[in-house]
């Protein structure tokens, strides 16, 4: 198709302007209108191919070949060079430090997160020590009042006991001191008495008369 | 515009000095005016758009990055980490062509890859890159590319033959293909959108009858939005195969 659109370019080749090769070119069939002429320019106006450049379908014509490879080479070069110094190394650096941002974020939050943990086990770790102190202490101070109370209340008690047996202690001296006067007063009141009745009792006679009343009084 | 002949889809093709370097074609021309463009808007875009380096970026940088990223997971997944050594290559192709393919979707604006000489010089540039580069980090081992393992030791020089020339015919078909869908595309539009033009000049009959090649238009240009991006996808994809030949000749 490409090379019959060429070749059949060349019929209007004489008068070549743009509205007579669109007439050719617009119905896929153009060169039934002219058959005759497209037949003869095949086989004439062959040889021209090069020099009609102009007139040629544009995307074949060599004219301008050289200049667009020029700029391609001019505007694609400038791009790869724009792309490779300075886009792409720019954007490649955005997207990496931002992976390393959230990287480091990530790592940051797992670190904060084990620490929170720690911390709340080291917080129930104080919580149970407390506990267990706070029992050990109050065992300690109920034992060491217990201690206290049962000492000063054994003080107590022994020296209630001591002064109950010094009292009875006393007691009892006092009520033996008072009943070997008993027998003394008894004796000198006899002997008193017999003196008196008589005339001489010896004490030694009183002595053995009260004692007999004595032991009488008790029968 | 009554007259449907008068609807010449060849103009658009047409390339026109516009600063002419004397008589040798070397000047600025509609084509080197969107060659430059092309280059212009990428750059421009690109640095423009990430120049602020945001940690979390605006709608233009998300635009770019998600350029970026896509090249290089295409350039990753055909040829490897080594591949990322062509990575900027690979994004220079694929935006050069995928926004030249572009700007010729807007009327009047010129189709730089609607030239074979732009599409095959493309190509060609991968070839020899291809071809250089394998020979140079692999020697001669690279000719074992032409030489696939676990084929019968009979059969190997028919393979080898045929090796050869498809991997000469690469850049033929790499630039055909660019070439063809884009030079087809754009006929087929103008052809379309002439029938309308040419068809509504013949009264009420004609602009009903104009309906069709109306909706036509409209859906050919959709088709060629997706033809625009998907022939530089497949060029830029291409590419990166090509390379990973080069990177790695043993099949």
């Amino acid at each position: 198709m490409a090379g019959s659109t060429q070749q059949t370019n060349e019929a209007p080749a004489a008068n070549a302007d743009v509205l007579q090769q669109g007439e050719v070119l617009t119905p896929a069939e153009g060169h039934a209108t002219d058959a005759t002429g497209a037949a003869a320019a095949a086989h004439g106006t062959e040889t021209h191919a090069g020099t009609e450049a102009h007139s040629a379908f544009p995307p074949f014509d060599p004219t301008y070949f050289g200049g667009q490879l020029l700029w391609l080479a001019l505007t694609f070069g400038a791009l790869y060079l724009i792309m490779s110094r300075v886009a792409l190394p720019r954007i490649g650096s955005i997207l990496e430090s931002r992976r390393v941002r959230i990287e480091g974020d990530l790592k940051e939050a797992e670190r904060l997160r084990q620490e929170t943990e720690r911390a709340a086990q080291a917080y129930e770790q104080a919580l149970a020590d407390a506990r267990t102190n706070a029992h050990k202490i109050a065992e300690e101070t109920r034992a060491s009042i217990k201690a206290d109370i049962d000492g000063k209340r054994a003080d107590v008690e022994a020296d209630l006991g001591k002064r109950v047996a010094d009292a009875e202690a006393r007691i009892l001296a006092t009520k033996q001191a008072a009943l070997g006067n008993v027998d003394g007063i008894a004796a000198e009141a006899a002997a008193a008495l017999v003196e008196k009745l008589s005339n001489k009792v010896t004490a030694a006679q009183a002595k053995s008369a009260v004692a007999t009343a004595v032991k009488e009084m008790a029968s | 515009m009554a007259d449907p002949n008068v609807v010449d889809p060849i103009h658009q093709f047409e390339i026109k000095d516009i600063l002419p370097f004397g008589d040798t074609g070397l000047g600025v021309t509609n084509s080197a005016l969107f060659m430059l463009l092309t280059t212009g808007l990428i750059a421009t875009y690109l640095i423009l758009s990430t120049s602020r380096r945001a940690m979390v970026p605006n709608r233009f940088q998300v635009v770019s990055e998600m350029l970026y990223e896509f090249v290089a997971r295409m350039v990753t997944n055909s040829s490897g980490k080594e591949g990322m050594k062509f990575f900027p290559f690979v994004f220079s192709l694929f935006m050069f062509i995928l926004v030249a393919n572009l700007f010729g979707m807007i009327p009047v604006f010129f189709t730089v890859t609607s030239h074979i000489i732009v599409t095959f010089a493309l190509a060609m540039l991968v070839f020899v890159t291809v071809v250089v580069y394998g020979f140079v980090k692999n020697g001669p081992k690279f000719l074992k590319l032409f030489v696939p393992s676990g084929v019968p030791g009979y059969i190997l020089p028919l393979v080898a033959v045929i090796e050869v020339i498809s991997f000469l015919s690469r850049p033929i078909s790499l630039s055909v293909r660019l070439f063809a869908n884009v030079l087809a595309g754009h006929i087929t539009l103008k052809v379309f959108a002439g029938f309308v033009v040419s068809m509504s000049g013949l009264g009420f009959l004609g602009w009903l009858g104009a309906v069709l090649p109306l909706a036509l238009t409209v859906g050919i240009t959709a088709l060629e939005f997706l033809v625009a991006v998907l022939q530089a996808y497949v060029f830029a994809l291409l590419t990166s195969m090509y390379l990973n030949d080069a990177i790695h000749p043993g099949h």
